[in-house]
């Protein structure tokens, strides 16, 4: 199975590779407009608990980045292989199991989630943002890349269109990316609101990667939520691609 | 080598297919026929694994589905409808992913990925990105990337479909060339002349159901070997007579112009569906 694992994976990486230069400059254009409108522009004078606004928003960037970043790869490739290209079915036609696709593909997608939020750490720092990278911090990260690639591949494996995929961006996707502690702590929110936000995987990949950017050790309530969430969409997607055949 | 029992495929109320009962040996080159819709595909996908059947028994090479689905994954080449080659990737890219997917050990699978590219001669391109193949290209790179892992029996789903005559009769001298190298070769289409020309034994199809099965020769006898056609004022008329002399003796009572011709596979095919097909 491990070895079915990096078969799926190698091809992924054998397309990243031949563009990785061009893929990680296009990278860079998104979080820097969120720098600077709400970094220098929008946030310089503001201040918050932890400090100024920039240092703030940094851990919550980096989190619906790679969150955009992680589901996109999977999710718009996958379900174009599914519909359009059926690539998908020469990996179905193979004697492979169901989860070595699901698990190869959402490695493929942290991959990409992880170098696209490199870029975003090394931008931030250039901007004069003062946070650490720290194990915590990136176990943080690595969980938050693993729930949206996983959640791009139910998406591909249940959304009968291209339109559908865009629609499920536009439903999900976008509101967590503003909602969910990434530019502001949901603290003063209408209390249901509040207990939405509070159970969404976003949330806690913001909230981890603030404490942990901030030298305290990530929060193991939303390490082990987020866990949960890569768990069960895992178990989805299997699902999923064995319902294919229906 | 494949033994369909009693297979019913729906789809909520609709019925792909409806009952089928057949049994393909070891080295023949057998035909699917029939009509858009007839359940062609339907039935290679489920062969294939591809899709799940909502009755019957399927056997190949002694192994059942779905439970001995990885040895018989293993035994089998897809050549899918669709060209689904991975785009993203250079011909010899398709080919060691698809040797990978099949667990090929690495010294192997480079070797036979040359072999093969030879054989359908992509030598010369296979460090091309496969977006830039022509149709035909892509199709023998399919038919390459089937035949990998050394199946022993292809499944080709329309093979030709969409090609110039002269790359589909490039493509029917290697489907003839592998079955003579003993590979069994199961192919849907719905061009007639592809039947005729390539399958030893062929099974016409209509709405989900097992209408003819014999040789194209024998389903031609059946008819009568004799064609007349003729027009009259409604239009182009076929009737079948069993010898030469007879059908001479029908044209010589009708006052329009008549041929008298071989009767062929597209006559069965017409005479038993009803609806005349592309080809």
């Amino acid at each position: 199975m491990l070895g079915d694992i990096w078969t799926v994976f190698w091809r992924d990486w054998i397309v990243l590779k031949r563009r990785l230069s061009r893929y990680i400059l296009s990278r860079m254009i998104t979080p820097m407009l969120y720098l600077v409108a709400f970094g220098w522009g929008l946030g310089r004078g503001m201040q918050t608990a932890q400090g100024n606004y920039l240092d703030f928003i940094v851990p919550g960037v980096i989190a619906l980045n790679s969150m955009t970043i992680s589901f996109n790869a999977v999710g718009t490739p996958m379900n174009m292989s599914r519909l359009y290209h059926k690539t998908l079915e020469e990996y179905l036609v193979a004697p492979i199991g169901a989860a070595s696709i699901v698990i190869g593909k959402i490695l493929s997608g942290v991959l990409r989630g992880l170098i696209s939020s490199v870029v975003i750490i090394l931008l931030a720092y250039a901007f004069g943002a003062r946070f650490s990278v720290t194990a915590g911090f990136c176990l943080a990260l690595v969980l938050n890349c693993a729930v949206f690639a996983a959640l791009g591949l139910v998406a591909a494996m249940l959304m009968d269109s291209h339109e559908e995929m865009g629609n499920f961006n536009t439903y999900v996707l976008t509101p967590m990316s503003f909602l969910c502690a990434t530019f502001f702590v949901p603290d003063h929110l209408p209390a249901l609101l509040r207990h939405v936000i509070e159970i969404l995987p976003l949330t806690h990949a913001s909230y981890a990667l603030r404490a942990a950017g901030q030298g305290g050790g990530a929060p193991w309530l939303s390490i082990g939520l987020m866990t949960s969430y890569v768990a069960a969409f895992i178990c989805i997607g299997v699902w999923t691609m064995k319902k294919i055949r229906d | 080598m494949i033994i369909i029992d009693g297979l019913v495929k729906k789809f909520g109320d609709r019925t792909a297919v409806d009952n089928l009962t057949l049994n393909i040996a070891r080295g023949e080159t057998f035909g699917l026929l029939g009509p858009n819709g007839a359940g062609k595909t339907t039935t290679i996908r489920i062969l294939t694994m591809l899709t799940r059947p909502t009755a019957g028994a399927l056997t190949i090479n002694g192994w059942r589905l779905p439970a001995e689905e990885l040895q018989i994954k293993a035994f089998i080449g897809v050549v899918p409808q669709h060209l689904n080659l991975d785009i993203e990737l250079t011909a010899r890219e398709n080919l060691e992913l698809h040797g990978r997917l099949h667990h090929i050990p690495a010294a192997e699978r480079g070797r036979r990925i040359d072999e093969l590219l030879e054989y359908v001669e992509l030598q010369g391109r296979s460090d091309d990105m496969v977006q830039t193949f022509s149709g035909g290209m892509k199709r023998r790179l399919m038919i390459a990337r089937a035949l990998l892992h050394r199946p022993k029996i292809l499944f080709l789903d329309e093979p030709t479909v969409g090609l110039d005559p002269q790359v589909r009769r490039r493509l029917w001298d290697l489907i003839r060339r592998l079955n003579g190298e003993g590979l069994t070769v199961l192919l849907t289409t719905h061009y007639i002349e592809e039947a005729e020309s390539l399958c030893g034994r062929v099974a016409i199809l209509d709405k989900g159901k097992l209408i003819a099965l014999n040789t194209p020769a024998a389903l031609c006898r059946r008819l009568g070997e004799y064609a007349v056609d003729w027009a009259d004022g409604e239009g182009l008329k076929t009737s079948f007579f069993p010898g030469r002399a007879e059908a001479a003796q029908f044209a010589g009572t009708l006052t329009a112009a008549a041929t008298i011709r071989r009767s062929n596979l597209e006559d069965v095919f017409v005479e038993l569906t009803g609806r005349k097909v592309a080809g």
